[in-house]
């Protein structure tokens, strides 16, 4: 290298270097990112995984959409979802079926998409959620047949026991459906 | 004894000491909170928020903590040495702060050898790092210690060349005399006349203060905290004191050599000198949140490759110049 590139190479380091400047010097005046967390909220968290959570049917805002078929349970990885059900009544079973809904949440393509009409709608008598073993994967999410299950947005959720992150779903259904009602 | 028989100098001495001790310690903390400030706005957070109003006493409550803390002497350590290091780091520092002209006739002691007197017990503190990681008896703290030896011995020489520069061009060691020679307007100062000079003095002052981008003797990621791991509570404190006193020494001189000192139109004196000091530590903390670390052989190379050579050529070029004009 000559004496001139070596002085240019230097040169344009300085330059780069008076841009970093720049780059802070900028940013320094720009309003923060940040917000005081317990004196702000963000209002933000369409895109927050939360523990799952039920979702109601269109015209009962206090039942699940769940048909109790057990898939989330079986393809759970962490086996942390328990659902209990029971077998409907003969007279139930033909206005059970219904057209499945879209997953709440993108489904890969090369997933087989799940069959045009939901099976036989079981009776649910109880959905429980082990959050303290749940890795947040959205398996049950993606293959619901009946679109019964979403990512809640519960950010400031703590506890002091274990038992704390064992949540009966359709429990907490009731209370947000309590909850929303009041507030109407 | 009476109050008339002691000198003058003496109780100007005194005076001058205390104020500055007190100067120093005001400064120590009020750098340290805009240090974490500066370091949250530029990454786009408040930074210390919880402690007064904008979190203005955090760094009191900080010195408070610190303050309260137990002193340990590490296991095999020199107990001695170990313990001398803090306080030498920091004792020399008051006595840089004598010679500087704050202001017309705001200085603590008259002198016409300012810059040596400066220079000289600026080289206090790589003795003081040095001791405190060979002390230590701590790996980190040795490593630590070596580095900021090699780098001090590398960075001293440029700045030496480079004050010597405007020694020549003023023909006086006398920061008075150096400030006398330039007048208020940023054309008069010697800045104008020698910018690479000031430039070489700039970037060596942060390298000799261990600051970032040159902060290999802490390098937190690579030796956790370098020379004062092994230091708790105030041992901690004191060498973080005399770091950020530092850095207001060498921009106290830079100020000095270079931005004309306390001259300056309309406002009286001091208050241009500090804003000019404040102006060049602001440059210095931006600094840090700015660029990375270097890596050693750059931070050498840096120094024995290019401002040395070009603090001699830069040398040379005065003495030829102040020759030819009859500067000196």
């Amino acid at each position: 290298m000559g004496l001139f590139a070596v002085f240019g190479a230097a040169l344009s380091g300085l330059k780069s270097m008076t841009v970093g400047l720049k780059v802070t010097g900028t940013n320094f005046f720009k309003p923060q990112e940040t917000v005081h967390y317990p004196r702000q909220e963000v209002d933000t968290l369409s895109t927050f995984r939360g523990h799952i959570e039920l979702v109601c049917t269109d015209e009962n805002k206090l039942a699940p959409r769940c048909v109790g078929c057990g898939l989330c349970a079986e393809l759970c990885p962490s086996n942390c979802i328990r659902v209990d059900t029971r077998e409907p009544s003969p007279a139930a079973c033909d206005t059970a079926r219904h057209p499945v809904p879209t997953p709440l949440i993108a489904v890969p393509k090369f997933r087989t998409t799940p069959p045009d009409l939901a099976p036989v709608a079981r009776e649910v008598t109880g959905y429980h959620l082990t959050y303290h073993t749940c890795s947040l994967c959205g398996l049950c999410v993606q293959n619901c047949p009946a679109g019964a299950i979403r990512f809640s947005s519960n950010v400031y959720f703590a506890g002091m026991s274990r038992g704390a992150f064992e949540i009966d779903l359709i429990a907490r259904l009731r209370v947000q459906a309590d909850k929303r009602g009041r507030e109407q | 004894m009476t109050l008339e028989s002691i000198p003058d100098e003496l109780i100007r001495l005194a005076v001058a000491l205390v104020a500055l001790m007190a100067f120093i310690a005001a400064n120590g903390i009020m750098l340290l909170y805009v240090e974490r400030k500066v370091a949250g706005h530029v990454q786009r957070r408040p930074g210390p928020f919880e402690v007064g109003p904008h979190g203005l006493f955090q760094a009191l409550a900080d010195a408070g903590k610190l303050v309260g803390k137990q002193l340990s002497t590490p296991a095999g350590a020199d107990p001695l040495l170990f313990w001398i290091a803090p306080l030498m780091a920091f004792m020399p520092v008051p006595l840089m702060f004598i010679a500087v002209p704050f202001g017309q006739n705001l200085w603590g002691l008259e002198t016409n050898l300012g810059i040596v007197l400066i220079l000289s017990f600026a080289g206090f503190n790589v003795l003081a790092l040095c001791l405190a990681g060979w002390a230590s008896n701590n790996k980190w703290s040795l490593l630590g210690a070596a580095r900021a030896v090699a780098q001090a011995v590398a960075y001293e020489i440029p700045l030496l060349l480079s004050v010597l520069a405007v020694a020549l061009m003023t023909g006086s060691l006398d920061l008075r005399v150096i400030v006398a020679h330039q007048g208020g307007w940023p054309w008069q100062w010697n800045v104008a006349v020698q910018p690479l000079a000031f430039f070489i003095y700039f970037v060596c002052s942060v390298a000799e203060t261990n600051r970032a981008p040159f902060d290999l003797p802490e390098a937190e990621s690579e030796l956790t905290a370098g020379v004062h791991t092994e230091y708790s509570g105030m041992g901690n404190g004191i060498i973080f004191l005399a770091e950020y006193a530092n850095m207001l020494v060498v921009s106290c001189v830079a100020t000095v050599l270079f931005l004309g000192g306390f001259n300056g139109p309309i406002l009286p004196g001091p208050w241009w000198f500090l804003a000019k000091m404040y102006l060049l530590v602001t440059l210095i903390i931006f600094m840090r949140w700015t660029y990375p670390r270097v890596r050693f052989d750059q931070l050498l190379n840096l120094s024995w490759r290019w401002l040395t050579p070009l603090a001699l050529a830069n040398l040379l070029l005065t003495a030829f110049f102040a020759k030819l004009w009859g500067g000196a």
